[in-house]
């Protein structure tokens, strides 16, 4: 699947925990723009994936490419700089500090970085660009409200909104649907998506709900056991007998309880 | 730097202090020389602590701030009180940054304890050389000032509160910077402070060097307005414990805390010392006791409500 426009190369990807393999023999090429979903039942390694690209965890073996830097043994920052989000299964955002304090502390560490970080954080060209964030992810409401005191979803918002000030060229989304109710779910990825698509961004996240996945990406990796046993067009890849025997029956069970 | 209500306070506070000096007794100029010398190590302390920091031994810096003075002084006849805060400052300042390289790495009780460690050996170097003193430390000779020898403490007191006020416009200065602002967010999540692309270490490293600077500088001070310096009353671990007892009772809340809460404290032991000479420390102890219970945003949170929301934030 070579491809000329393809920003990110992961080439041969491994990583096992003892006799555990959680990746192995991944292959794939993401180019420029794509919205890719990544699907596979509990366990299956996706966010080990996830993990690896963003640098969180160490592959045992193989080689990640981004505009053709390697990315592989560089330290987290060092791949948010290089131009690489995400956000997490379960929300990063700093509990005690209310919304626009969140944000600002994003916005003003992806401005200011090495010697800039000491001037003044509060500047008004930052408060700007804060409420420019707090419309785009209709978070404006909650503003001034402290972190804890967030529903679940809101939470979310703001963890994906934190990830993507730095104007990263790939983000990564690692179950950005999942504590939010069905209603929810909709209105919420059409803030998201959005928003990203305003950029350009590439996006390539994990989803759980086959809905939202055929919505939203317009290619799935399924992931089965470590390794990727589906890469194709949503609708494909929903009809795969592969995909339905390892992913979406496992799913059905997991919705359950 | 200026304009903000904290430091219009710390600008008008210190003239204040510095006027009613020259007219206030022996026994209250030298309290506040004690307290402010104490609050500049306190200030450190905050800015470790709102990162979710502490350290018990941070009077590894103190004594080393205040050995450097007696060191200068017995050895070199150095008596500017300039270069005597610099060499303090200094000497601290540049065993936290080396020592910064470790505590960037540990949290929690691991890092307040390491610190702990570290100044008992301090501790037990100076106690077992005799070269360094040993038990019973240096005199020290009065400081000068522009090759001046003052006749009265009040010029000594003066350039303290001038150096606590630096000292506080300083941090205040930096606690809304970037690199300030990461305080509480590294308290909260350090995870998100690295993705978003930002050093946890370096910054920590800052933080920890900020504040070994700032304690070099507060004993320095201390052993100026002492005269003398001793291993007990300033590098064992009891005076970390003194500084930590002291950072809680100010609270984090603002830059002029330490100041109070340092203040409070001398005039406190001072008392309870002179009330109950065989049970000071069940006073200090119920006090510390009423404030955690009752005020765990310290005596500044205290100001704070009384001043409603208009007084200093
Ligand atoms: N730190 C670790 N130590 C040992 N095994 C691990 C570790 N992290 C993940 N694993 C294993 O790697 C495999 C993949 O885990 P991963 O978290 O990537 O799954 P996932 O697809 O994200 O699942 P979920 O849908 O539950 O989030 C699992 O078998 C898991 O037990
Ligand atoms: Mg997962």
């Amino acid at each position: 699947m070579k491809n000329s426009s393809s920003i990110l190369e992961v080439r041969d990807l491994l990583k096992t925990f003892g006799a555990v393999v959680a990746a192995k023999d991944i292959n794939v090429d993401i180019s420029q723009g794509e919205i890719v979903g990544i699907i596979g039942a509990n366990g299956a390694g996706k966010t080990c994936f996830v993990n690896m690209v963003t640098g969180y965890l160490a592959p045992t073996g193989g080689s990640i490419k981004f505009e053709g830097t390697e990315l592989v043994g560089l330290e987290t920052r060092k791949i948010t700089h290089a131009g690489i989000s995400r956000s997490f299964q379960v929300s990063q955002v700093f509990h005690s500090m209310t919304v626009a304090e969140n944000l600002m502390i994003a916005l003003a560490i992806a401005n200011n970085r090495g010697t800039d970080a000491l001037s003044l954080m509060d500047t008004p060209d930052l408060r700007l660009k804060l409420d420019e964030v707090l419309k785009r992810y209709k978070l404006e409401p909650q503003k001034d409200a402290t972190v804890s005191a967030l529903a679940q979803g809101v939470r979310k918002l703001l963890d994906i909104a934190m990830a993507v000030v730095s104007k990263p060229r790939i983000l990564l989304l690692d179950e950005p649907t999942s504590g939010i109710s069905v209603e929810e779910k909709f209105d919420f990825m059409d803030i998201v998506m959005g928003a990203l698509r305003e950029d350009g961004v590439t996006v390539l996240f994990v989803e759980h709900d086959m809905e939202i996945v055929e919505r939203y990406v317009s290619r799935v990796l399924a992931f089965y056991q470590g390794e990727i046993i589906a890469d194709m067009p949503p609708k494909k890849a929903l009809a795969d007998k592969k995909v339905q025997e390892f992913v979406i029956g496992k799913e059905h069970h997991k919705k359950k309880k | 730097m200026f304009n903000d209500r904290t430091a219009k306070f710390l600008l008008l506070a210190a003239m204040m202090i510095c006027v009613g000096g020259a007219f206030a007794p022996n026994w209250i100029v030298n309290q506040f020389m004690f307290g402010f010398s104490r609050a500049l190590a306190i200030l450190g302390l905050m800015v470790l602590w709102r990162t979710g920091l502490v350290s018990f031994g941070h009077a590894f810096y103190f004594g080393l701030g205040a050995y450097a003075v007696a060191i200068l002084d017995s050895k070199f006849g150095v008596s500017d009180v300039f270069l005597r805060l610099m060499a303090g400052a200094v000497v601290a300042g540049s065993a936290g940054f080396l020592i910064g390289f470790i505590m960037r790495n540990y949290r929690d009780i691991f890092f307040a304890m390491l610190n702990t460690a570290i100044s008992m050996v301090l501790f037990g170097i100076v106690v077992k050389t005799e070269s360094l003193g040993s038990t019973d430390g240096f005199a020290i000779s009065a400081s000068t000032i522009f090759g001046l020898a003052p006749e009265t403490k009040y010029p000594l007191f003066v350039i303290i509160t001038l150096v606590g006020l630096t000292a506080a416009l300083l941090v205040n200065f930096y606690l809304k910077t970037t690199f300030g602002k990461l305080t509480t967010a590294i308290r909260d999540n350090e995870i998100r402070v690295e993705y978003l692309g930002f050093s946890v270490a370096h910054a920590i490293h800052l933080k920890y060097t900020i504040s070994a600077i700032l304690a070099g500088g507060a004993g320095a001070l201390m052993a100026m307005s002492l005269g003398q310096v001793d291993p007990e009353s300033m590098i064992n671990w009891t005076v970390s414990g003194e500084l930590v007892f002291v950072t809680i009772l100010s609270g984090p809340g603002n830059v002029i805390a330490p100041f109070i809460g340092s203040l409070v404290f001398e005039i406190l032991r001072t008392y309870a010392f002179e009330l109950a000479p065989q049970a000071w420390q069940l006073i200090m102890g119920a006090t510390f006791l009423t404030i955690i219970f009752f005020l765990p945003g310290g005596i500044w949170s205290l100001i704070e409500k009384l001043g409603g929301k208009k007084n200093e934030k």
